[in-house]
């Protein structure tokens, strides 16, 4: 086991040392300055959501894979948690998006109705938004717990078992459809709430990352029974980690639901999962940069190639073979993109461009 | 009673093919600890490459020698596929972290997937049917066709023939050492390449035969078939404990009981499922299988 962790310390000190303990000191001002930045994104957000859904502006079909990236960054993002950070496979994560977007469609078609007016259809979103995301947490917890007691390939294929059993359950509950599938969904989606979604979910991701909770994960990840000799309790952050994935996912279900407006349980097949996979693995396993760099490459990739549409799922498993044969470690690796290493490059070049 | 007894029997159908296609799984884990995803996609190409086989005999294709032509031709082509994927795939990354392993297990599968549905057409076909002789008789008020007696005799036949393979001969020999300690093996004088592709190779064999079944039984065939089968195959073995050849046939005929006990009591929709419920039960109450032997983490 000594020699175990030895191995691993260099790389995991370098990771450590990449991430800056900003968060951690300063005090009243840093959190000003946060709260701020919320705000502004918040507000450049809102105010690009008009112009992006104005049809005679913006192209429906450029708005469309604008959705479907914002949509997919906050499932690979989600799925690098339990991945990337904590290292357990888990290859189930369709299933839960499938559940957030299957209750909170119901909720949302029986229960509430259409909404009548911008506000209440702001609330009926948000609403929409939590309920999906607890159920998703619940189902999380539910398959989290027996299934994390088991490592590596077992783990991979429970997750895989599970997300087919909530696919295979859905098929049978007639009133979301079953496998005709489930339209009528109210559309409530908008542009700021997929986007605030998906950089919600990266600033998680990253506050995470450099947090202890974080650096449990990252421990249980290098070494499972060296982490729990240093005292932490590894089922418990799995589990944890693995909940908040599958809440998320959910979240990006419930977004899916409400701008798609139609269900099928057949869109939430293995296959799906795989895809969220391959963006995660594509982007480099651990790195929540490689993440969404995974995801706008693998919502982009189909529409470039629409002219060899029969030979998109070719060339995404020829990709995916040759990634792990000559770079295992993804775009990125273990590696985060920061401002400030976009800015040195900048200054970098500048430089040599004086000299 | 006697309708159950009926679908117990056709559970003995599917439980057999199961159990073939899990025995490439159980070897191929048992040598290299790897879930070979693509095997059950192997399985599709076998039945394909039967169907394309019996398209070229045409009429001769129900003789005796036609029917053995069917089945040698489709093994031979699977198990050089199998040798393939081995050699360009998994061997690159034979000594890289499992992870790595089961990822391209994964992107192979989906890539004969998808190279199936672009090669054979998304569409299903229907499979000739080579061995015509439908005599139903009746056993016991179970209602049987010499088609069902032929693939059940089939799977026992292989069965047997592997479990002496594997204990009587020196390959048998070698597999069960290199499974057992794949370093010590090499260092006992054993190819240990030789050995693992010959696993792939025979594993991918037996899968050929497990389509060219089940292509006869069910009447047709697609590129996605070996999706489910093969994933229910790799549950029937970690059920019978993988790695365990025993376990595997064990595991592919209680998973074919499960799966028609099922249909039998009434939710048929659920038949899919109860696999993937069985694996779950087995893996949290005995993770090591039915007939599997336990593990000491080493650290």
């Amino acid at each position: 086991m000594s020699l175990c962790v030895l191995k691993n310390m260099p790389q995991l000190a370098t990771e450590t040392a990449n991430l800056k303990p900003s968060r951690s000191s300063g005090g009243t001002r840093t959190f000003l300055k946060t709260v701020l930045l919320i705000v502004a994104i918040a507000l450049a957000l809102a105010c690009l959501d008009p112009l992006l859904s104005n049809r005679e502006l913006f192209s429906p079909y450029a708005f469309r894979i604008l959705m479907l990236i914002g949509i997919n960054i906050t499932l690979a993002v989600s799925l690098n948690l339990v991945n990337g950070l904590a290292g357990q496979f888990s290859i189930g994560h369709a299933g839960f998006m499938a559940v957030g977007a299957y209750t909170s469609a119901a909720l949302t078609y029986y229960v509430m109705g259409y909404p009548h007016g911008g506000i209440l259809s702001t609330l009926w979103i948000l609403a929409a938004m939590i309920v999906g995301g607890v159920a998703g947490g619940i189902a999380g917890f539910l398959v989290g717990i027996p299934s994390l007691r088991l490592r590596g390939d077992y783990l991979a294929i429970v997750t895989l078992g599970f997300g087919e059993i909530i696919r295979i359950i859905i098929l049978n509950v007639d009133a979301v459809g079953g496998p005709r599938g489930f339209s009528g969904i109210p559309y409530l989606t908008s542009f700021f709430w997929v986007w605030s979604t998906a950089l919600g979910t990266i600033a998680l991701s990253r506050n995470l990352v450099t947090s202890t909770h974080g650096r449990a994960l990252m421990a249980i990840r290098e070494d499972e029974v060296a982490a729990q000799a240093f005292g932490i309790n590894t089922v418990r952050y799995k589990v944890a980690a693995f909940v908040l994935s599958s809440s998320l996912a959910a979240v990006a279900g419930v977004l899916y639901a409400h701008y798609d407006t139609y269900l099928n349980p057949s869109s939430f097949g293995f296959i799906r999962s795989f895809e969220v996979i391959i963006m995660v693995i594509l982007g480099g396993m651990g790195s929540t940069s490689g993440a969404v760099a995974g995801a706008v490459i693998v919502t982009l990739l189909p529409e470039l190639l629409r002219a060899a549409a029969a030979v998109r799922m070719l060339l995404y498993s020829a990709l995916l073979i040759a990634l792990m044969l000559l770079r295992p470690q993804g775009i990125m690796g273990h590696r985060e993109l920061s401002w400030k290493q976009i800015q040195s490059l900048f200054l970098r070049q500048r430089r040599r461009a004086k000299a | 009673m006697q309708e159950l007894t009926q679908q117990l029997f056709n559970g003995l159908i599917w439980g057999g093919v199961y159990a073939l296609i899990a025995l490439g799984y159980t070897m191929v884990y048992g040598v290299l600890r790897l879930i070979n995803f693509a095997h059950g996609d192997v399985y599709m190409v076998g039945a394909y490459l039967a169907f394309f086989t019996i398209a070229a005999l045409g009429s001769s294709a129900s003789s005796i020698a036609g029917v053995a032509t069917v089945f040698l031709t489709a093994m031979a082509g699977c198990a050089v596929l199998g040798l393939t994927i081995e050699r360009v795939a998994y061997r690159p990354v034979r000594n890289a972290p499992r992870l790595t392993a089961l990822i391209t297990a994964i992107g192979v599968s989906l890539f004969l997937e998808n190279g199936g549905q672009l090669l054979f057409g998304p569409n299903p076909r229907a499979f000739p049917q080579i061995l015509t002789a439908r005599h139903v008789l009746s056993l016991a008020g179970v209602s049987v066709s010499s088609l069902q007696i032929a693939i059940i005799a089939t799977v026992v036949i292989l069965l047997l023939l592997l479990e002496l393979l594997v204990h009587k001969t020196k390959v048998g020999m070698a597999m069960r050492a290199v499974s057992y300690n794949r370093s010590v093996a090499s260092l006992m004088g054993i190819n240990t390449d030789h050995i693992i592709a010959f696993t792939f190779a025979l594993g991918s064999a037996l899968a050929a035969v497990a389509g060219i079944l089940v292509g006869l039984y069910t009447g047709t065939i697609e590129p996605l078939m070996g999706l489910l089968p093969g994933l229910k195959a790799f549950i029937a073995a970690v059920l019978g404990g993988i790695g365990s050849i025993p376990g595997a046939m064990l595991g592919g005929f209680v998973l074919g009981m499960a799966e028609v006990l099922v249909v039998a009591v009434g939710y048929s929709t659920y038949r899919d499922a109860i696999a993937f419920a069985l694996l779950v039960l087995i893996l949290l109450l005995r993770p090591t299988g039915l007939l599997g032997t336990g593990t000491v983490e080493k650290v």
